[in-house]
């Protein structure tokens, strides 16, 4: 206690220095005149708080450890959870039960429901793409709204110029999205990985720059409007259809409603979320699979058991590029209107955002916080304003008390048969 | 752009090497942690646009004072830039990236983006989003060349800039090389676990890498608020790429090759905007990082980087 007063004053003071010149003072530029708004209540406020906790940060962190329960019971229900989903049969069980609550769910729901839920899909499909190189890989991507771009603007230029359909243009998106991420791997990962992060960050601002410039082909800071919407086998879902098609409603009889364009969308979306989860699990339990989470844990150990690093890194970047760039073609086909302020810098780090409150590597997790960080704003509107500091600080906090994420990845491991804990 | 091409190139060498020596003051920052902890700091564009933020305080502050002095206005306002830039520094290190030493290395490069995030919004959420302007502190300068055609100019604002930033390096430079606390710095970057084993403080020297790159950071948001005038919460995250390309371009971990590094970035960054359109500015900066990486990933005055086991 009696070291506690002066470090408790000194914790105040350094407060009092970082919050007075950004929060205290504000510039007030009113055409050439400046003057000094003060706002001094919040610091004080902050500088108090700041010298109690200090001041009785012993007797606190007592009361911490003696409230927190025992570990044994900590979260049955966690438990139970974890012990299901390692179960292969329940684990199958739990996905097909999940995916068809998932189908079902928009012919009960509202329309402005499932539209914000075909949002968070795309936010889904990009969770698990970055998933792949930050959650499996280890490497960190800070540009991935770039390869996003790519797709989006692939699908949109290709309607645009040479009238290609969505279901043509998926796949080219997808394409062109994976051979960016393999240019833009190639010189970079043949060093430490952490030289990727920089240069995906360097990569997310250029391509927005140079969406914004260049105006002959992207349109520009307009960007590019009339992005058809996609067609079920060629059937629209206008009221009317263009020339040489039929619509929806006209073909199987039924009266038109705008609820099928949105319902086609969501499962639409829903496909694609599904055909990705196919995909990486499937590679997860491959030798490539097995490599991107060796590699994370030692890059050493892998070179020396004859895997080639530079290899395996890029097929992790490039694959979670394409399925960036096949999110990027179903936003732009749910937009129908795209300009580059949809991919900048905050985008890529809301994705990461979710990867990492998700949990790295863990699928069900990042599906989790991808609907609930889309849908978060939907419910509160006065959060908006708050949403990238709470970003910013959650992925601190996260990597400070629970790294391995909210829902952590389940290892496939060999359960020995349980025995009698001693109870401590 | 009509007149001589050679004063034409002399004027961009000029802005060139200006606009180097504050990318080479926030390249240190870069540079120091990187040699120490082996970590980027992604935070540190916005340490870098906080200390602009406060040399604009500060001016402003002073100008309300009625204080006109160049020389007092200079000093305060490095003084208390780099007091505050400098805590930000030492409290952003002691409070997200301390409790992480020892993780894997993912985890400390997410706090890091995670603290420049927060950094720019809380920032964004005090001041405002908006540009903050004022008036320029030191105007005038020299004029060179034939009376009707092209002029150099080099203004006292750029040879106050180079000054500063000469000194500032020098200071930088004795204080590594002669002080106690300089051989501490060099031992860690060396070795960090033996010069643990051999009595040396190495979360302090971890702390002081961190509060002088933030100083210098401070140096170069002062001089940039008073260089252009214009403040905004998103200036550090492109002076924050650009620095860091400068500092791998030098090698990262050096300190002679972070100052390199960013007079070359500056000069190529200066030439590019001149000689070509003045958008594409950043594509420059940005090639050039792929280059050094594809050629010379160690960069002009880097050790090559040998991971033992």
């Amino acid at each position: 206690m009696r070291r506690a007063l002066p470090e408790a004053l000194l914790a105040a003071m350094l407060t009092a220095v970082l919050a007075v010149p950004i929060f205290g003072l504000r510039i007030h530029v009113d055409g050439i005149d400046v003057s000094l708004d003060r706002t001094l209540t919040p610091v004080v406020v902050a500088v108090v708080i700041v010298f109690l906790l200090r001041l009785f940060q012993g007797p606190l962190r007592a009361v911490w450890t003696r409230t927190r329960p025992p570990a044994a019971w900590r979260n049955p229900l966690a438990d139970v959870l974890r012990r299901t989903r390692q179960q292969p049969r329940y684990r199958a069980l739990l996905w097909m039960l999940l995916l068809i609550a998932a189908v079902i769910w928009p012919f009960t729901a509202s329309r402005g429901a499932v539209d914000v839920m075909t949002l968070a899909l795309i936010y889904v499909m990009l969770g698990l793409g970055l998933n792949i190189v930050v959650g499996f890989a280890g490497l960190l991507v800070l540009g991935y709204a770039a390869f996003y771009a790519v797709g989006a603007y692939t699908y949109a230029l290709l309607a645009q110029h040479y009238g290609l359909s969505f279901w043509l243009s998926l796949p080219v998106a997808g394409v062109l999205a994976a051979l960016t991420g393999f240019l833009l791997g190639l010189p970079v990962l043949r060093l430490r990985g952490d030289y990727l992060a920089i240069v995906t960050l360097g990569f997310g601002e250029i391509t927005r720059l140079l969406l914004n410039n260049l105006n002959v082909l992207t349109g520009g800071p307009d960007g590019i409007g009339n992005i058809p919407r996609p067609t079920l086998f060629g059937l629209e879902f206008g009221r009317r259809a263009s020339e040489g098609n039929a619509t929806f409603h006209e073909f199987f009889d039924i009266d038109y409603s705008g609820e099928h364009a949105v319902i086609f969308l969501y499962l639409l979306g829903l496909a694609l979320v599904v055909l990705i989860l196919f995909v990486i699990n499937r590679l997860q339990r491959m030798p490539l699979g097995r490599a991107w989470e060796a590699l994370r844990e030692d890059e050493i150990a892998c070179r020396s058991l004859g895997l080639n690093p530079t290899v395996i890194k890029l097929s992790a970047l490039t694959l979670s590029a394409a399925f960036a760039g096949l999110a990027g073609a179903f936003f732009a086909a749910r937009q129908g209107y795209i300009n580059p302020e949809s991919f900048t810098f905050i985008e890529s780090a809301m994705v990461l955002a979710i990867v990492v409150l998700g949990g790295m590597g863990s699928q069900l997790g990042v599906m989790l916080a991808a609907i609930a960080i889309t849908a978060l704003p939907e419910l509160a509107r006065e959060f908006n304003e708050y949403r990238m500091l709470a970003f910013g600080l959650v992925m601190v906090l996260m990597m400070i008390w629970r790294p391995q994420g909210l829902v952590p990845a389940t290892r496939p491991r060999l359960e020995l048969p349980e025995r009698a804990e001693p109870t401590p | 752009m009509s007149g001589s091409p050679l004063l034409e190139f002399i004027q961009q060498t000029i802005n060139g090497l200006t606009l180097g020596s504050i990318y080479a003051l926030i390249a240190i920052g870069y540079t120091m942690v990187y040699g120490i902890i082996g970590m980027i700091n992604f935070a540190h564009g916005e340490i870098y646009m906080i200390g602009a933020y406060v040399g604009l305080l500060v001016i402003t502050v002073l100008g309300l004072f009625g204080v006109d002095s160049i020389s007092l206005i200079l000093l305060a306002t490095l003084a208390v830039s780099i007091l505050v830039t400098g805590s930000y520094g030492w409290a952003v290190e002691r409070l997200a990236y301390r409790p992480l030493r020892g993780s894997p290395r993912l985890v400390p490069l997410i706090s890091a983006i995670g603290v420049s995030i927060f950094l720019q919004n809380y920032v964004q959420l005090g001041q405002g989003a908006r540009d903050v302007s004022m008036q320029p502190v030191l105007v005038g300068g020299w004029r060179f060349g034939p009376e009707d055609g092209f002029q150099v100019y080099l203004s006292y604002m750029q040879v106050l800039i180079a000054l500063i930033t000469v000194v500032s390096m020098t200071v930088l430079t004795l204080f590594i090389s002669r002080s106690r606390m300089g051989r501490a710095c060099r031992a860690c970057s060396q070795d960090r676990a033996m010069a643990n084993l051999l009595g040396i403080d190495t979360d302090r020297v971890i702390a002081l890498t961190f509060v002088l790159g933030a100083a210098l950071a401070a140096v170069a948001g002062v001089l940039v608020s008073m260089y252009y005038g214009l403040v905004n919460p998103f200036i550090g995250f492109i002076a924050g790429l650009k620095a860091f390309t400068a500092a791998v371009l030098g090698g990262i971990g050096s300190i002679p090759g972070a100052m390199l590094g960013g007079v070359v970035l500056g000069l190529a960054e200066s030439f590019a905007s001149a000689y070509l359109r003045t958008e594409y500015k950043d594509v420059v900066a940005f090639a050039l990082l792929i280059g050094v990486l594809l050629v010379r990933p160690s960069g002009l005055l880097g050790r090559p980087d040998v991971e033992k086991v």
